[in-house]
């Protein structure tokens, strides 16, 4: 027989072990071995706290009871793991980067840091856990009270009475003693994690050994079972819809509204990748869990003596058959269970409760400044954390003796879960929905919270408990609209059903009307926008304007919360950002709002807010601040639009001016080729002057030779005058001192006077023209047309290199003007001179060819300016070519 | 301020993970409707569905979604620099 001291005896001994594997995880953590502490199957194994006591025992209970609905618990968590992509993802990146403690301080942080959804929330999970942890007490001392039993006493209710007594006292110290050894900068903790991951494991195999020895051991296979499953008496397929689906509803929503599952699943999560893992591993250890309840709850009710307790059949049946070893297998597995959810749960609660009530309150208590400047945080917050650990466990202790510890145990797992899944509608309004507000927040948790507290919580105590029996059948004071379970006169529900129902609705209906009537503050607007946004990065505007505040005070407060090693380095971190040396930065917006992070990640988001706010004199953002980031960010897209065009202007104007450089450069060159040419143009002609001139003088010739020589020395004359006279010319026209005189006359016979003075007779130049196209009447200069006209024809005589050289003459009427274009069949102008041949003096080809000074083009363009065309060179023709544009008058036109 | 536009068309690993996200999303959904419809099976008749499959069916479909689930998130990419607006591809 297993004596009930060895009993005891293994228990301790298993809890000194989960000690020395806290202890030594925390090491590790401590000197930066977190490799294996962080793997994604820790995490994994760390959300089976969702596993408590009441699936250990209860599951089987509930199953023996209601058949398959015991799986419900498991189904709706199943959902929300293979979903994470929709909301687990959201809340895990929100929880990192805000540095989230607590589901009190995501619902506070989102909703503009208000601490009073923070006290709000803190209280309903406190409430809501209470019933929970008084069932951890009372499975662990049914537990021992079979032990007892089976070991020949019989427990008196005193006996029941201190063991729950005792546990609750041992848990309270396990708790402390790992959970709030230190105030940790990420409320992570390892050695907790690590335990309760072993605990995971015990259980799991507890679990799954009790279910084969049921299955291989006593039924004889899996086939037998399901033949003995099929024969139970148990309804195992007798749902209402109703019931099946809010119960899957209601386990999914408390999966993510209990603060030891928002614990494990995102302030502990080290990495996001481990959601992954965790989606498809954790509901594949809720399915093992659940695997053997419907064999272990049809053998149990087969074998056992009718009215035993269904609840402990996992301990009770290997016990029926001698398997003494299997039953404290068994047992272990319970209290691992048991231990495992309340330790997490404790400080999860404790954590909230002194976040949210009790450092605000005693913040509030201090005189301004005082408060963060001379006492000391760090051991209020630990002192707090660890009462409320002491609390929450004797609430629970306070439920578990008024209640009498008789209720099946999932019927108050299911009043648990529907408190605390009072929070889901602000929870998901507040990261899905940006016009969620605080006000619907607080309207609708409060709403929520009584509904649930009136329907469900309070008779769950016990009948006559709280609620008077009367009340209960006729309503407060006779409204029988407001009985506990028929609200509004709808009879006939199941508790459960009519309880997640109505608070549900009515919570839902209360935050979306409160949102949509009310406006929310800056701050509310700020986090909400990075709440609901989390997944784009977007530059967020600073939560604080200005920084009167001074580093010093800054860093004193710091040092009191988190401690001082952690504090300097967060300064000495920001300071090198900064580019300064030692531990001072300067207070600029942005290092506030990433201090007052850190330190929400020790005190929670809204009383570091306000810690900070006492020192920076609360000059917190306001929509003004909101408005001018906003105008802020637009004015500089449109100053760097501007600045934008500026550039282009500027690169335009660059451009224009490399061109003309270029030009001006070429045109330099030319000007002193052109020099050094004219000095050669001019002495060449003055040479011979002078030399025939020297001969004449000194006589002894012939009159032949006289008159030969007085020729050259007069045609050298003439060829001086045209050049001085092309250079007067030019230099007329440029000044626009030239008057012109209008005549009219045919185009056809300005062209055959051009052609006739160009000298064409004895050169090989052919004209082709097109004499009824040139039928044109202008009205012009005619003379300098002409003069125009010449000077193209006789470049073209003069430049065109073909073996039978071919002037083609085009004449053209486009709209008021006419074009006439020389084309001649020779190589052309290269492309890089075609920009200098109109300027003066430039000259393509070699000089000898040439028999002008290379004034004519220059001269053709500034006589077209005056007349008002233009002349420009044509290219992409077989060779050279020359456009003239020339107006035409109105009447001219009317001719044509 | 102003967001930088999603492309409309993806290369093709990036449209498989797309796809991946739409299938994450949806298994959820899956698993409800699949786990909703013992609802409908008749009762009370001698062709009705016996304790022992409406077990076998409950517990099949969760080791389905578990399998399903396993395999999306093992090629399922967090790291993915387009974000959940613009999903579409």
């Amino acid at each position: 027989m297993l004596s009930f001291n060895i009993l005891v005896f293994v228990a301790l001994s298993y809890v000194a072990f989960l000690f020395a594997v806290a202890f030594v995880a925390e090491r590790r953590a401590a000197r930066g071995h977190v490799g294996w502490l962080q793997s994604p199957m820790i995490y994994t194994l760390s959300l089976s706290i969702y596993c408590t006591a009441w699936t250990f025992y209860g599951a089987v209970g509930y199953a023996a009871r209601s058949g398959l609905e015991f799986a419900t618990i498991y189904l709706g968590p199943t959902l929300v793991m293979v979903g994470w992509w929709w909301i687990l993802r959201r809340l895990v990146r929100i929880g990192r980067s805000q540095r989230i403690t607590s589901i009190a301080d995501l619902v506070s942080s989102r909703f503009g840091k208000s601490t009073q959804l923070g006290v709000i929330v803190t209280i309903i999970s406190m409430v809501a856990a209470t019933p929970y942890i008084a069932l951890q007490l009372q499975s662990v001392t049914l537990s021992f009270s079979v032990f007892a039993k089976t070991s020949g006493q019989e427990w008196q209710a005193a006996d029941v009475n201190a063991t729950a007594l005792w546990v609750a006292i041992g848990l309270a110290v396990f708790t402390v003693l790992f959970g709030t050894r230190n105030l940790d900068a990420n409320e992570r903790h390892h050695g907790i994690v690590m335990a309760i991951a072993v605990e995971a494991v015990v259980k799991l195999i507890a679990l799954l050994a009790v279910g084969a020895f049921v299955v291989w051991g006593i039924a004889g296979g899996p086939a037998q079972m399901l033949a003995r499953i099929d024969a139970s008496p148990i309804p195992l397929w007798d749902q209402s819809g109703g019931r099946w689906v809010t119960l899957i509803f209601l386990s999914a929503a408390a999966f993510l509204c209990l603060p030891r599952m928002f614990q494990v699943l995102v302030v502990e999560n080290a990495n996001e990748r481990h959601l992954g893992v965790a989606s498809w591993a954790f509901p594949f250890y809720l399915f093992l869990m659940s695997l053997f309840v419907v064999p272990i709850a049809v053998v149990g009710l087969d074998l056992l003596p009718a009215g035993s307790n269904p609840d402990l059949f996992v301990l009770t049946v290997p016990l029926s058959q001698g398997r003494e070893g299997l039953a404290m297998l068994s047992f272990l597995g319970g209290f691992s269970s048991a231990t495992s959810m309340v330790i997490v749960a404790t400080i999860a609660l404790a954590t909230m409760v002194s976040n949210h009530i009790v450092v605000p309150l005693w913040l509030n208590l201090q005189p301004d400044q005082e408060a963060v400047m001379s006492g000391d945080v760090r051991q209020v917050i630990l002192l707090s954390r660890r009462l409320s650990i002491a609390a929450v466990l004797a609430l629970g202790f306070l439920y578990y003796r008024i209640s009498g510890g008789g209720t099946a145990l999932a019927a108050i797992g299911l009043v648990s879960f529907t408190g605390a899944v009072q929070i889901l509608p602000a929870m998901l309004g507040g990261i899905f929905w940006r016009g969620a507000t605080g006000l619907g927040a607080a309207m609708g948790l409060m709403t929520g919270l009584v509904v649930w507290v009136w329907t469900l919580f309070l008779p769950s105590i016990g009948v006559d408990a709280v609620i008077p029996q009367s009340v209960m059948q006729t309503g407060p004071w006779g409204i029988a609209a407001l009985r506990p379970q028929a609200l509004f006169g709808i009879t006939g529900l199941d508790p459960v059903v009519h309880g997640v129902m109505w608070s549900m609705l009515l919570n839902g209906a209360m935050f979306i009307a409160g949102s949509l009537l009310s406006f929310p503050s800056p701050l509310e607007r700020l986090q909400g926008a990075q709440f609901v946004n989390i997944f784009e990065h977007s530059a967020a505007a600073p939560t604080w304007t200005t920084g009167s505040a001074k580093a010093e005070d800054l860093l004193i407060m710091a040092q009191r919360i988190m401690g001082s090693a952690e504090a300097q380095e967060v300064f000495l971190r920001e300071a090198t950002q900064q580019g300064k040396s030692g531990y001072l930065p300067d207070v600029t917006p942005e290092f506030i709002e990433r201090l007052e992070r850190e330190l929400s990640g020790s005190v929670g988001a809204a009383t570091s807010h306000a810690m900070i706010g006492q020192l920076t004199g609360g000059s917190g953002v306001s929509v003004e601040d909101l408005i001018a980031v906003a105008d802020e960010a637009a004015q500089i897209l449109e100053y760097s639009n501007r600045l934008e065009a500026k550039s282009d202007e500027q690169e335009r104007t660059a451009r224009a001016l490399r061109v003309a450089n270029e030009k001006l450069t070429a045109l330099s060159i030319q000007k002193d080729a052109f020099l050094s040419q004219i000095s050669h143009e001019l002495r060449t002609p003055m040479t011979s002057i002078r030399s025939f001139s020297e001969i004449l003088r000194d006589g002894e010739m012939t009159g032949d030779e006289q008159s030969r020589y007085a020729r050259i020395i007069h045609d050298e004359a003439i060829r001086l005058t045209r050049l001085l006279d092309d250079l007067l010319d030019l230099s007329v026209l440029e000044n626009g001192q030239v008057v012109l005189h209008q005549q009219t006359g045919q185009l056809c016979d300005l062209l055959d006077r051009a052609i006739g003075a160009a000298g064409l007779h004895d050169s090989a130049l052919v004209v082709s023209r097109k004499p009824e196209a040139e039928a044109l009447t202008l009205t012009s200069d005619l003379d300098r047309l002409v003069q125009v006209f010449i000077n193209l024809i006789a470049n073209a005589q003069k430049y065109c290199d073909a073996d039978h050289p071919h002037l083609k003459i085009v004449v053209r009427t486009k709209g008021r003007e006419c074009q006439i274009d020389f084309i001649d069949n020779g190589s052309g102008i290269a492309p890089e001179n075609q920009q200098l041949i109109f300027e003066k003096f430039s000259r393509v080809t070699d000089q000898s060819k040439a028999g002008g000074a290379g004034l004519g083009l220059a001269i053709c363009r500034e006589i077209m300016h005056r007349l008002g065309g233009k002349i420009s060179y044509l290219p992409g023709q077989s060779g050279a070519a020359f456009r003239v544009n020339l107006p035409l008058s109105e009447t001219a036109t009317a001719l044509a | 301020m102003s967001r930088s536009p999603n492309p409309v068309f993806l290369e093709r690993a990036s449209y498989r993970q797309r796809r991946l996200r739409d299938a994450a999303r949806l298994i959820p959904f899956v698993g409800i409707v699949l786990w909703t419809i013992p609802l409908l099976w008749p009762r009370d008749v001698p062709q009705a569905p016996s304790s022992g499959d409406a077990v076998i069916y409950i517990f099949g479909v969760w080791v389905f979604l578990i399998a399903v689930t396993a395999i999306v998130s093992r090629y399922l990419r967090l790291d993915d620099p387009a974000t959940d607006a613009g999903d579409d591809g």
